[in-house]
């Protein structure tokens, strides 16, 4: 299953594999094995994607109910396929419906969202790479669909702690939007009109 | 991941229709699946689509000192990857003949067949050229990659728009998108791989096989063609012997596959450069049909932030403060301070700001496991009051000489009174203080 969801125009490519055998190393005896492998556009995959890739494989591994196939391998690989800004939260909801896409298991959906605070301090939402570049604090949120509880925090820059609540609390209203957007979406497919 | 064996009876299934003139998805010998090709929201980026083998191109550029045996030649760098999205056989680590095999086509199909003109590459002879890099994704693999990926590269070389640059006696300016037009590579031809597979010892042969297809074939012919019947590379593999009749024929199918696929892309190219102009919207969300039942389009949605920060407030009041235990910065000699007990701070010279964010995030977050330590300046006290709902804000007290003029400003029981605006007036004052003492130290 892959499916490809595009805030804007950054798009990310999720492809679940799972479960299935795993190699002998690599297999857990009381839950599944979860891989994240995300791979830049240009270049071989660097630093800032294995850091990336431990992130959402720690969300996933949140949500994910690995205890139900122990000793099997879940693969997620996530292409990127143009990145205009907010690339973090895309890839979160790429490898969300991912997830959902192959019927694995989940105690729960997440969300990504990405706040970018500018110098005056104004919250943005989902943010260009330009107003990326010029915010003072990016932040993303990964929430969960049960009681909009966050499941993973990054920022980059600096921000104070109200700040961050408030971009916080904006993150939980957009997380809203974009569950309505996965349950149409999948109600879309599996409709029968 | 391990792929699944191809087992006896699909073997037979397969090679049983292949003699009987018959193709799984019923298709004729010489006739190819559908090529779609679609483009990205930046140049040089496209996805083609051969039935369901996906492939994804993009061309990036990059000014470099050029090789040293050729000092006026642009440098071309190909790079096909096999993601582990593709098939459930391909890890990681590598399928590395396959990868190898695939890479080498394209190197010889694009490189040796010189249909980008290098020499227009170079800015300052010896000094600075242009290095094009091709990366290639294979997104799904159902057959015939190196027909899409070649049909990729191709497409996504001719999209490709480099920087205009402009050489005045031994200035260079480089000029952005948004200062002058980029430039199209100079391309003189576009070569095109097709690929025919061999069965029963060169009996059958079917134009672009499918991946069961692949499985079962004897032998893989390929011939990279462009649209002026010249052969730009030709190759043979699997050890099947072929008659020279059989190559003749195969070259002429090719030639019309290949003027088929070039009028297909060079109508996709016109496609694409029309809408970039008119302003229309374009990149891999437009390119979705909206019919589909498995795409799906959202309108961006605004989102309702009116009283975000009333909610935010509540939240901070609400929060428990950590009550006893918060960590505070210990000042064993001057130029050396703690956070936390036991822990050694090993980050020498940090910047102001991410100090005080670790230090904001150490205090919020692990308030509770830290024991404070008494401070043996004096004017921790008034702090040690406010920290009860000010965990965030450390104590600054390590500077014995400085008058702290904030603590009295700050709201000590809760948050509703705070300005924003005051807590980074504080913040900054409080940097400030820090500069002071790293300076006089």
């Amino acid at each position: 299953s892959s499916p490809s969801p595009s805030p804007g125009d950054t798009s990310v490519l999720a492809g679940v594999y799972g479960p299935a055998e795993v190699k002998g190393s690599r297999e857990l005896p009381d839950r599944a094995a979860l891989e994240v492998l995300l791979r830049p556009k240009v270049g071989l995959p660097g630093v800032l994607e294995r850091s990336r890739e431990q992130l959402l494989r720690q969300t996933c591994e949140a949500v994910l109910l690995g205890v139900l196939h122990p000793r099997t391998a879940i693969t997620l690989v996530l292409q990127v396929l143009n990145d205009a800004g907010s690339l973090l939260s895309c890839c979160l909801n790429a490898a969300c419906m991912g997830l959902l896409d192959a019927g694995l298991p989940l105690a729960s959906l997440f969300c990504g969202v990405t706040c970018a605070l500018d110098p005056n301090g104004a919250i943005g939402l989902d943010p260009t790479s330009r107003q990326e570049q010029e915010a003072r604090a990016v932040l993303t949120f990964a929430i969960d669909s049960a009681e909009r509880k966050v499941l993973m925090a990054t920022s980059k820059g600096s921000c104070s702690v109200e700040e961050m609540q408030q971009c916080l609390a904006a993150a939980q209203r957009a997380a809203d939007t974009i569950f309505q957007f996965y349950r149409d979406s999948v109600r879309r497919k599996y409709s029968k009109s | 991941m391990k792929a699944t064996p191809l087992s006896n009876c699909e073997r037979r299934f397969l090679l049983r229709a292949i003699e009987e003139r018959k193709r799984l998805d019923g298709r004729q010998c010489y006739d190819y699946r559908n090529v779609r090709v679609s483009f990205g929201a930046d140049y040089g980026c496209c996805i083609v689509e051969l039935g369901k083998t996906r492939v994804l191109g993009q061309v990036s550029c990059e000014l470099v000192p050029p090789k040293p045996n050729r000092p006026t030649e642009g440098i071309l760098f190909f790079n096909l990857e096999l993601s582990p999205m593709a098939a459930p056989g391909f890890e990681p680590g590598r399928q590395p003949e396959l990868l190898v095999i695939l890479n080498r086509l394209i190197e010889r199909c694009l490189r040796n067949s010189r249909c980008i003109d290098t020499e227009s590459l170079c800015v300052v002879a010896g000094e600075k050229v242009w290095q094009i890099r091709l990366d290639l994704h294979l997104l799904n693999h159902d057959g015939n990659i190196i027909d899409a990926a070649s049909i990729a590269g191709i497409v996504a070389l001719c999209h490709f728009r480099r920087p205009d640059v402009s050489v005045q006696g031994e200035e260079v300016t480089v000029y952005t998108p948004e200062e002058r037009d980029p430039v199209p590579l100079s391309i003189h031809h576009m070569p095109i791989c097709v690929s025919f597979a061999f069965f029963q010892q060169g009996t059958y042969l079917l134009v672009d096989p499918s991946e069961r297809e692949e499985r079962v074939m004897d032998g893989l012919l390929v011939i990279a063609m462009n649209k002026h019947r010249e052969i730009c590379t030709i190759q043979s593999s699997g050890g099947i012997m072929l008659v020279k009749d059989q190559v003749l024929r195969c070259s002429k199918i090719t030639a019309v596959k290949v003027t088929e696929i070039t009028e297909l892309i060079q109508k996709a190219l016109e496609n694409d450069q029309k809408v970039r102009k008119e302003g229309g919207k374009f990149g891999f969300a437009e390119s979705i049909p909206n019919q589909k039942i498995t795409a799906f389009k959202m309108e961006s949605a605004a989102v309702d932030t009116n009283n975000v920060e009333e909610q935010a407030e509540e939240i901070i009041t609400k929060a428990d403060p950590p009550s006893e235990v918060f960590a505070k910065p210990i000042l064993h000699t001057p130029g050396t301070a703690q956070i936390g007990e036991g822990i050694e701070n090993s980050w020498g010279d940090l910047e102001e700001s991410e100090r005080e964010e670790a230090a904001e995030e150490e205090g919020e977050s692990e308030a509770a496991a830290f024991e404070c330590q008494k401070m043996e300046t004096g004017d921790t006290s008034t702090m040690r009051e406010n920290k009860n709902d000010e965990p965030i804000v450390l104590s600054d007290s390590e500077e014995e000489e400085v008058v702290i003029l904030e603590p009295e400003e700050l709201p000590k029981k809760t948050r509703t009174q705070t300005n924003l605006k005051q807590e980074n007036a504080s913040k900054k004052a409080f940097n400030k203080r820090r500069k002071k003492k790293r300076a006089a130290h």
